[in-house]
C-alpha cells in the first residue's frame, strides 16, 4: 500500500447516483477497495467503499444507502485504508451495528487491534484437522448428523419455520464433552426484525450467556448495503476472539439470503451480467470468502464453528442461496413445513440433512463405536419407510407385507421419538438409546449396515438377555 | 521489456496502458506489492489483466512489468507430496513465510532449489540421446524420477555423471553445449508433446464395485461424475485418488474447502497403497486452491495439474488426475469474463466455455511417450461437475457430458437414502465397455461382460417393475417378477453399495467383485429353477444364506464368497426337500 499523504482532497465530483452506487469523476491516487467518507449537502457524514476504479471514473458503495445525495454539493474524501473494525475482548455482552458502532448505548470500546474486515484466506496447510465431537443435545443433529468444531453448518428454513429457537437451542445446549473451555457466540443479525433479534437476545439473557455474547445487528429498516460489511465485521471479531484470546467461536449469521439480496442489488445497480434469478455470477466465491472463515489454525487453541440461518424462498432447496451455500459449506441441516406442520419440533427433515464432518468426531473415545453403523441404518430403514408412504397412499395399507408394516411403523415412530423433542437436551447415549429401541421394531436381518458384533452389543433384545 | 501503468481496477482484473510489446498469455507483475498476473487479452496498448491475488489497495498509475514469459510450472525431482496453491506456490512454503493467512505479494519457486538430488545416469558419453530420451533418475520415495531430455533439445552427449546435484546443477552437457538440468520449466497452457496417441484399451482399476464393474473407465480415459451437493462427489474423487492402480495421482482442490484439503492432507500420509505398500501421500501431488482463495488461480489450477500429470505420463507413468470441481474452474472463467465485459453465452458463462472444456480433457490420453524406447504412458481425467440446483441441464455439464467417455451420475435420492457411492445405475454409461472387455476376459474371467449385461438387464427391469408396483401394489406382480425385486434389492445393497469408511470394504479386488456378482446371479438362478419346478417364493425367500449374501462385503478371503455357491444349492435342496 502506497504511504498516506497527510493532504486528503475533497472531491466534488459526483456525477452519477445509481441505487447503492454513486460514481466520482477524476480522482487521483484513490485505491481498489478502499473506505471512502462522503459528507452529505446537509453535513451528515456517510461511509462508502471503492468497488471500481478507472483513470477518470470511481464507482463507490455507500453503506448507509444514497437517499439525499446529490451531484453538487457532495464532497467525497479518501481514507486510504481498507474497511477496518476495531475490536478487544470488551467485545463480548456488547451490541453493535452492522459496520461495528456500539449501537446499545454503551460506551467506545477499547480496541486491542484495528483489522481488515476482509481478512485473508487461511492457507490449506495451516488448517488443524477439526475433530472435537460437539454435544448439541439434538438427536437428529447429535446422531445424524454431527456437528463437530471449526464446522459450518447451515440451517436452511422456510419462511416461518423455527429456524432461530432451533439456532438459539443449539448456542444454548452446545457443550464439548469432558471440558470446560472458554466459548463465544459471536451473532450477526442481516436484515432480520427487531422481534427476531430480540428473540435472541432474551434467550441468551435467560440463559445467562449474554456476556460471552457479541450482537451485531443489522436489522430489517436499516440500510441494505451495511448487510455486506455485517458478516465480515462479524467474522473478523471471531477470529480475533479466536486466534488471539483462545475462545471457542460459535457464529451465528442470520439471514443469509438477507445477505445476497444486498449483492444482487450492488450488482444490479452496477449493471453487472447477472447469473441465475439474477444474483451476480460471483456469488459462490464471495459467499465462499464468508464461508471459508470458519475452521481451526494448527497450533491455535481457539476454533471458529459457523451456522449461517437462510431461508430458502417458497422452500426450494434449488434456489441459488441454498444451492452455493450447500456446495461450500460441511453439510446443512434442513427443516421442513411437513413436519412443522405436524408439530414436530425442531421439524429437522433428516433425509436432505448432512454433514461432512461427522466421521471426524464420532467413534470409540469421541462418541460410541456403533454410531457410523446406527446412523446409517436409522437413515436408511427410514428412508424405506417414507417410500411406502408413498405407496401406501396409492394402494392401501393392507397391501403392504408384514415387514414394510413395520417399516412404516418405524418410520412414523422414529419422526415422533427421534427427531421431535421440543426443549430437551439429550445426551449423546440417550440419543443412541432411542435409536436403538427404534431399531428393534425391525427385524435383526434388516440391520444389514450394523455389524454383527455390535448388534450383540448394543441391541435391545441382546442386551437384556446378556443382562439376565 | 514492456512496462505499463494500471488504468483500471475492477476485482481480479486489471488494465494496464502503455503496454506496447507485451506478449499474450505473459505473466506482469503488478503494482508496488508486485502481484502476479496473466494478460488475457491485448487491445492496442492496452492489455487487460487477471491477478492471481488479492487487488485491494492497487492505485491507478502503478507500474505494470512483464517478464516475458508465459505461466510455467516447475518440473523436477521435488514435486511428489507437495502441496500447491493454483501457480504453483508451494503451500507449506508459504506458511513459513508469510504466516497462516496467505498474503500477497510472494513469489516462491515450485521447486525446492537448495536440496540435492542423488543422480544417477543412466546414458553415457558419446550416447545419442533425442527428446524425451531418459538420461538418467533420481529416487523419490519408492518412484524412480526419470529425467529426460527436454522435448525440444537432444544431441550427442559430450559429459555425464552421476552424483548430489540441485534441481538447478547441469548434469549432462551435449556436443553443442547445452547443459541439461534436473529441472524443466514448461507453460501450462500448452500441452507436453507426444510421440502418439494409443486408443485407451486398459481399465483404471479402482476397487470400487460400481466403477469397476458396471462403468469402466480406461486408463487414459475420461471420466466426469456431476451431482448435487451432498451426493458425494468428492469422497468419490478422494476414493478414486486413494485407491487408483496408477503410480501417481495429482488432485486438484479447485475452488472447494479448505478443510476438505486438510483431510487429504492428514490422512494421505496415513493410509497405505494397496499395491505397493507404501504412504498414499508418496505417489500423490495436491493442488489446493480453495473457493476463498484468489479466483484467477483457481482458472490457472487445472492447467498447473495437468501439465505436472504430463510430465510423469512422459515418464512413461500411468498417472490419474482428479479435478474436484470443474463447475468452479467455470465459474471463475465466468467472473473473469464478466468483468471483461464479454458478450456472455448460456447462463452468463463466456461462449468459449465449451471449446476450453473440450481442450482440457482431451490432455487425456494413453500416449507413446517421446524418446527413443517408446515407453508408453497415460493421463486419466476424472472430472467432478457440481450443477446448480443438480440439474444437469446447465451449460458445464452439458459441454462435458459431450466429451467425457464414462459418465458417473450422482442422485440425490440415493444420497438421502445412504445409498454410497450414490451413482445412478440408470443414467450412467461408459463408453468403454468394448474397450477393456478383452482385458477383462483376459484377467477376471470370460463370462465378465455376461454378468455385467445381465446386472444391468435385472436393474433396468426393476424400473419398470417398481413403476407397476407403485400404481396397483406389490401384491399384483407374479412370482417371477417378485424375484426380480428381490435380486435387485440384493445388488443394490449387497454389492452396489459399498462404504468408502470401512477398513475392509473401501477396497475391493477385482476377482472379489466378480465372484460377489456371481453368487448373486447364481442365487437368481436357484430360485427361479426352484420356482420352476413349483417351490413358493415364500420359502425361497426366507433361506439363511441370503444373510451370507448381505456380509460377503465384509469377507476378505475370496474363497469364503466361492463356498456361498455351495450354500445356495444345499439351501435349495433342504427347502425342495421339505
Amino acid at each position: 500500500m502506497q504511504q498516506k499523504s497527510l493532504v486528503s482532497k475533497e472531491y466534488k465530483t459526483v456525477n452519477y447516483v445509481s441505487g447503492p452506487l454513486i460514481f466520482v469523476e477524476r480522482l487521483e491516487g484513490v485505491s481498489f477497495g478502499e473506505i471512502a467518507r462522503i459528507t452529505l449537502p446537509n453535513g451528515e457524514m456517510r461511509t462508502g467503499q471503492v468497488l471500481d476504479i478507472s483513470k477518470d471514473l470511481g464507482v463507490i458503495q455507500v453503506y448507509e444507502g444514497t437517499s439525499g445525495i446529490d451531484d453538487l454539493k457532495t464532497t467525497v474524501t479518501f481514507t486510504g485504508d481498507p474497511p477496518c473494525i476495531y475490536v478487544s475482548h470488551g467485545m463480548l455482552g456488547r451490541v453493535f451495528n452492522g459496520v461495528g458502532i456500539p449501537r446499545d448505548g454503551g460506551p467506545e470500546i477499547i480496541p486491542e487491534a484495528h483489522l481488515d474486515i476482509n481478512g485473508m484466506p487461511i492457507n490449506p496447510y495451516a488448517r488443524d484437522k477439526p475433530a472435537d465431537f460437539i454435544q448439541t443435545g439434538i438427536s437428529a443433529i447429535d446422531g445424524l448428523n454431527t456437528l463437530v468444531r471449526g464446522q459450518k453448518l447451515p440451517i436452511f428454513s422456510g419462511a416461518g419455520l423455527p429456524a432461530s429457537e432451533l439456532a438459539a437451542q443449539i448456542a444454548r445446549q452446545t457443550k464439548v464433552l469432558g471440558e470446560g473451555e472458554k466459548f463465544a457466540v459471536v451473532f450477526a443479525a442481516m436484515g432480520i426484525t427487531y422481534k427476531e433479534a430480540s428473540f435472541f437476545m432474551r434467550d441468551f439473557e435467560r440463559t445467562g450467556a449474554l456476556e460471552r455474547v457479541v450482537f451485531f445487528m443489522n436489522l430489517a429498516d436499516d440500510p441494505t448495503i451495511e448487510r455486506i460489511a455485517t458478516p465480515r465485521c462479524a467474522l473478523t471479531t471471531a477470529e480475533f476472539l479466536a486466534y488471539t484470546h483462545g475462545l471457542h467461536v460459535l457464529v451465528i449469521l442470520t439471514d443469509m439470503t438477507n445477505y445476497c439480496e444486498a449483492l444482487r442489488e450492488i450488482s444490479t445497480a452496477r449493471e453487472e451480467v447477472p447469473g441465475r434469478r439474477g444474483y451476480p455470477g460471483y456469488m459462490y466465491t464471495d459467499l465462499a470468502s464468508i464461508y471459508e472463515r470458519a475452521g481451526r489454525i494448527q497450533g491455535k487453541k481457539g476454533s471458529i464453528t459457523q451456522i449461517p440461518i437462510l431461508t430458502m424462498p417458497d422452500d426450494d432447496i434449488t434456489h441459488p442461496v441454498p444451492d452455493l451455500t450447500g456446495y461450500i459449506t460441511e453439510g446443512q441441516i434442513v427443516l421442513s413445513r411437513d413436519l412443522f406442520r405436524r408439530g414436530l419440533t425442531p421439524p429437522i427433515d433428516v433425509l436432505p440433512c448432512l454433514s461432512r464432518l461427522m466421521n471426524l468426531g464420532i467413534g470409540p473415545e469421541k462418541t460410541r463405536e456403533d454410531h457410523r453403523n446406527v446412523a446409517d441404518q436409522l437413515y436408511a430403514s427410514y428412508a424405506y419407510g417414507r417410500d411406502l408412504r408413498r405407496l401406501v397412499a396409492i394402494v392401501g395399507e393392507e397391501a403392504l407385507t408384514e415387514l414394510d408394516k413395520k417399516y412404516l411403523y418405524f418410520a412414523d415412530l422414529f419422526e415422533k421419538e427421534f427427531v421431535s423433542q421440543s426443549n430437551e437436551d439429550r445426551s449423546i447415549e440417550r440419543t443412541f438409546e432411542i435409536g436403538w429401541n427404534l431399531l428393534s421394531i425391525l427385524p435383526e436381518t434388516e440391520l444389514k449396515r450394523i455389524k454383527m458384533n455390535f448388534i450383540e452389543k448394543y441391541h435391545p433384545e441382546h442386551k437384556d438377555t446378556t443382562g439376565a | 521489456m514492456a512496462e505499463g501503468l494500471i488504468s483500471r481496477i475492477t476485482g481480479p482484473v486489471v488494465v494496464a496502458e502503455h503496454m506496447l510489446g507485451a506478449k499474450m498469455y505473459d505473466i506482469v507483475t503488478v503494482g508496488n506489492e508486485q502481484l502476479n498476473g496473466e494478460i488475457i487479452r491485448l487491445d492496442a496498448d492496452e492489455a487487460v489483466i487477471q491477478v492471481y491475488e488479492d487487488t485491494a489497495g492497487l492505485t491507478i498509475g502503478e507500474s505494470v512489468v512483464t517478464t516475458e514469459l508465459p505461466l510455467s510450472v516447475e518440473l523436477g525431482p521435488g514435486l511428489i507430496s507437495s502441496i500447491y496453491d493454483g501457480v504453483q506456490r508451494p503451500l507449506p512454503e508459504l506458511v513459513k513465510q508469510t504466516g497462516n493467512f496467505i498474503s500477497r505479494g510472494v513469489t516462491i519457486p515450485g521447486l525446492d532449489h537448495e536440496k540435492k538430488w542423488e543422480f544417477v545416469a543412466t546414458v553415457k558419453p558419446g550416447d545419442t540421446v533425442g527428446p524425451g530420451d531418459i538420461i538418467g533418475t533420481v529416487r523419490e520415495y519408492h518412484i524412480e524420477h526419470r529425467i529426460m531430455v527436454p522435448p525440444t533439445g537432444g544431441g550427442v552427449v559430450r559429459e555425464i555423471s552421476g552424483g548430489e546435484y540441485t534441481v538447478d546443477d547441469t548434469v549432462c552437457i551435449l556436443e553443442d553445449g547445452t547443459g541439461i538440468t534436473l529441472m524443466q520449466r514448461w507453460p501450462v497452457r500448452k500441452g507436453r508433446p507426444y510421440r502418439k496417441k494409443l486408443d485407451p484399451t486398459l481399465p483404471l482399476l479402482t476397487g470400487q464395485r460400481i466403477f469397476d464393474t458396471l462403468f469402466p473407465v480406461t486408463k487414459g480415459g475420461t471420466a466426469m461424475i456431476p451431482g448435487g451437493f451432498g451426493t458425494g462427489k468428492t469422497v468419490s474423487e478422494q476414493t478414486l485418488a486413494k485407491w487408483s492402480d496408477t503410480q501417481i495421482v495429482v488432485y486438484i482442490g479447485c475452488g472447494e474447502r479448505g478443510n476438505e484439503m486438510t483431510d487429504v492432507l492428514t490422512e494421505f500420509p496415513e493410509l497405505t497403497d494397496p499395491r505397493t505398500g507404501k504412504p498414499l501421500i508418496h505417489r500423490t501431488i495436491l493442488i489446493a486452491n480453495t473457493s476463498n482463495m484468489p479466483v484467477a488461480a483457481r482458472e490457472a489450477s487445472i492447467y498447473t495439474g495437468i501439465t505436472i500429470g504430463e510430465y510423469f505420463r512422459d515418464m512413461g507413468y500411468d498417472v490419474a488426475l482428479m479435478a474436484d470441481s470443474t463447475s468452479r474452474w467455470g465459474e471463475a472463467l465466468r467472473e473473469v469474463s464478466g468483468r471483461l465485459e464479454e458478450m456472455p453465452g448460456e447462463e452468463g458463462y463466456p461462449a468459449y466455455l465449451a471449446s476450453r472444456l473440450a481442450a482440457f480433457y482431451e490432455r487425456a490420453g494413453r500416449v507413446t511417450c517421446l524418446g527413443t524406447d517408446e515407453r508408453m504412458g497415460s493421463i486419466t481425467i476424472v472430472g467432478a461437475v457440481s450443477p446448480p440446483g443438480g440439474d444437469f441441464s446447465e451449460p458445464i455439464t452439458q459441454n462435458t457430458l459431450r466429451i467425457a467417455g464414462t459418465f458417473w451420475a450422482l442422485d440425490t435420492t440415493l444420497a438421502h437414502a445412504r445409498h454410497f457411492p450414490a451413482i445412478n445405475w440408470i443414467k450412467s454409461y461408459s463408453l468403454y465397455l468394448d474397450s477393456v472387455q478383452e482385458w477383462f476376459a483376459d484377467h477376471v474371467s470370460e463370462d465378465w461382460r455376461e454378468l455385467r449385461e445381465r446386472t444391468m438387464y435385472l436393474l433396468q427391469k426393476e424400473v419398470e417393475l417398481q413403476e407397476i408396483v407403485q400404481l396397483v401394489g406389490p401384491d399384483a406382480l407374479p412370482e417371477s417378477e417378485k424375484a426380480i425385486l428381490e435380486i435387485t434389492r440384493m445388488l443394490r445393497e449387497d454389492f452396489l453399495q459399498q462404504s468408502a469408511y470401512d477398513a475392509v470394504d473401501s477396497f475391493c479386488p477385482l476377482d472379489k467383485q466378480y465372484w460377489m456378482l456371481k453368487v448373486i446371479l447364481a442365487y437368481h438362478d436357484a430360485i427361479m429353477k426352484a420356482m420352476d419346478r413349483g417351490t413358493s417364493i415364500k420359502l425361497l425367500l426366507d433361506l439363511p444364506v441370503k444373510s451370507e449374501i448381505a456380509r460377503m462385503k465384509e469377507r476378505e478371503d475370496v474363497n469364503d464368497i466361492k463356498a456361498i455357491l455351495g450354500q445356495i444349492d444345499e439351501n435349495m435342496s433342504s427347502v425342495e426337500g421339505a
